[in-house]
């Protein structure tokens, strides 16, 4: 049995196309198709529901130093209400999943991908100190996420000017159609937009509010499906966990080394040490394709004639309006400029690695 | 949901319709709908021939690779070269421009064993259930 977001019948309704996903059932698309959503979030704002992601809550008096510990980025320095991305690695630096984290008032909270919130929980269960208390609300917490470059003037709208003034990769509690929220200046599309956290049981009331804002205010405004979320992360060079990352794969080797404060201590950080001293076997690269054909995750890659690694995601690429492709390669070769071919169906596609990223996100 | 009535149809999805001495291919609105946003089309060599039932090609949507089938024996003839820069003609209008190949038919029979539009919106039916 698949779980439900509290958005389901929502999502029924307004003829999204359900698949499962990660032991969910998720909107894939909606009518207008996935290519279509991807060019309305980079021209206006989309709706995403993306309430199967989890969410783990943390208290405590030593929570700073703990999720320090276990997480690559630098928790220690957040402000209250900053938040940061970070990797959960094994002592090997193999990544156990990707997460953001937040500091809010009374709390902490890491929101982590929905295939690995059990895995996680355990993970940091078997590391919890005595003083710490870990508490996974993801069935009660919805997330919607609200991108597009109009995204925030409409948030502003209905919330009284109060989105604009949070700083990118900061949050606000805020008040939403009379629930209240969480609201981070965050996203994975590459566009300005909020992500907002609530109670799952509010999450229609908040979701119909910002479409009847936006027909208000006639700001362009529909929902996204995942289908789009995926190429729209993939532009900007947003990693997705069981593509760019595994748990065989390190930060290192999937370029999120600036995610990674080696010069402190986190389970894994020795082992990163090593990787960035010596060096890593395979690095992630962006590859163009100039023949036609859709790389898809796993084909392989050669290189002279040779294969030489495989691909990690690829698609069509909507606003880059290319063939495009991540891919494992042995470091030496996961250089811009470097030719080589994907195979597909058994032919040999020409590509070659280009500058990352694709797209550069509107906010940066 | 279109089930144009001037083309015939195979339980894979391909419509064939018959223009002079050659058979026009493509696959059905059904099919586009349930594929999704299609971005490659990848057609045969012109001047080659295929069995009834023979993969000729393959059309990759957003969401996955799907193989499509001969509905008639024979020799290609033409393939739809406007795919190339326009996959998604395929899903605005697959009985028309979105069409994929043209075909010599080598039994003039197989045509006929067709599916009609009627039993092919009931033959969907069915699949929907």
């Amino acid at each position: 049995m698949l779980k439900e977001t509290t958005l389901h019948g929502w999502h029924m309704d307004n003829g999204a196309k359900m698949a499962e996903f990660a032991g969910w059932s998720m909107p894939i698309q909606y009518r207008p198709g996935p290519i279509e959503e991807h060019r309305l979030v980079r021209r206006s704002v989309g709706l995403f529901d993306v309430s199967h992601m989890g969410q783990l809550l943390f208290r405590g008096e030593r929570v700073a130093a703990f999720l320090d510990s276990m997480l690559s980025n630098s928790i220690a320095a957040l402000g209250p209400w900053q938040s940061t991305y970070a990797l959960l690695c094994r002592e090997d630096g193999g990544v156990l999943d990707d997460v953001f984290v937040y500091r809010l008032p009374d709390h902490w909270m890491v929101v982590v991908n929905a295939a690995n919130t059990a895995k996680d929980a355990q993970w940091f269960r078997a590391h919890l100190p005595g003083n710490v208390a870990m508490e996974d609300r993801s069935d009660e917490t919805a997330m919607i996420a609200v991108q597009g470059p109009h995204a925030v003037p409409l948030l502003d709208a209905l919330t009284g000017g109060k989105v604009s003034p949070i700083d990118r990769f900061s949050a606000a509690g805020l008040s939403l159609a009379g629930v209240s929220c969480t609201v981070g200046r965050t996203g994975y599309t590459g566009e300005d937009g909020v992500e907002i956290f609530l109670p799952a049981r509010s999450a229609l009331e908040v979701w119909e509010a910002v479409l009847a804002q936006a027909q208000r205010q006639q700001v362009e405004c529909g929902p996204a499906g995942l289908a789009a979320r995926d190429s729209l992360r993939f532009e900007p060079g947003f990693p997705l966990y069981g593509h760019e990352l595994t748990e065989e794969i390190s930060p290192i080797q999937a370029r999120l080394t600036w995610a990674c404060s080696l010069d402190k201590e986190f389970v894994g950080a020795q082992a990163l040490r090593r990787q960035v001293d010596e060096g890593v076997p395979t690095r992630l690269a962006t590859v163009r394709l100039s023949d036609r054909g859709v790389p898809r995750q796993g084909y392989r890659v050669l290189h002279q004639g040779r294969p030489v690694g495989s691909v990690a995601s690829g698609m069509y690429a909507p606003t880059v309006d290319a063939y495009c492709a991540n891919v494992y390669l042995p470091a030496p070769l996961a250089r811009t400029g470097t030719e080589v071919h994907i195979e597909i169906r058994n032919q040999a596609k020409q590509a070659v690695v280009v500058k990352r990223p694709l797209y550069t996100p509107a906010y940066r | 949901m279109k089930f144009d009535d001037k083309v015939k149809y195979q339980e894979s999805h391909e419509w064939a319709r018959k223009e002079g001495d050659t058979v026009v291919v493509g696959i059905s609105d059904y099919a586009q709908d349930s594929l999704g946003d299609v971005v490659y089309v990848e057609l045969p060599e012109v001047g080659t021939t295929r069995k009834k039932g023979d993969p000729f090609g393959v059309v990759e949507s957003v969401k996955a690779a799907s193989d499509v089938y001969m509905p008639v024996a024979g020799e290609i003839v033409e393939v739809n070269k406007g795919l190339d820069d326009n996959p998604s003609t395929v899903n605005e209008d697959p009985f028309g421009a979105g069409w994929l190949i043209k075909v010599a038919p080598s039994d003039a029979g197989e045509y006929d064993g067709l599916m009609s539009a009627a039993d092919y919106q009931e033959y969907t039916r069915g699949l929907d259930e």
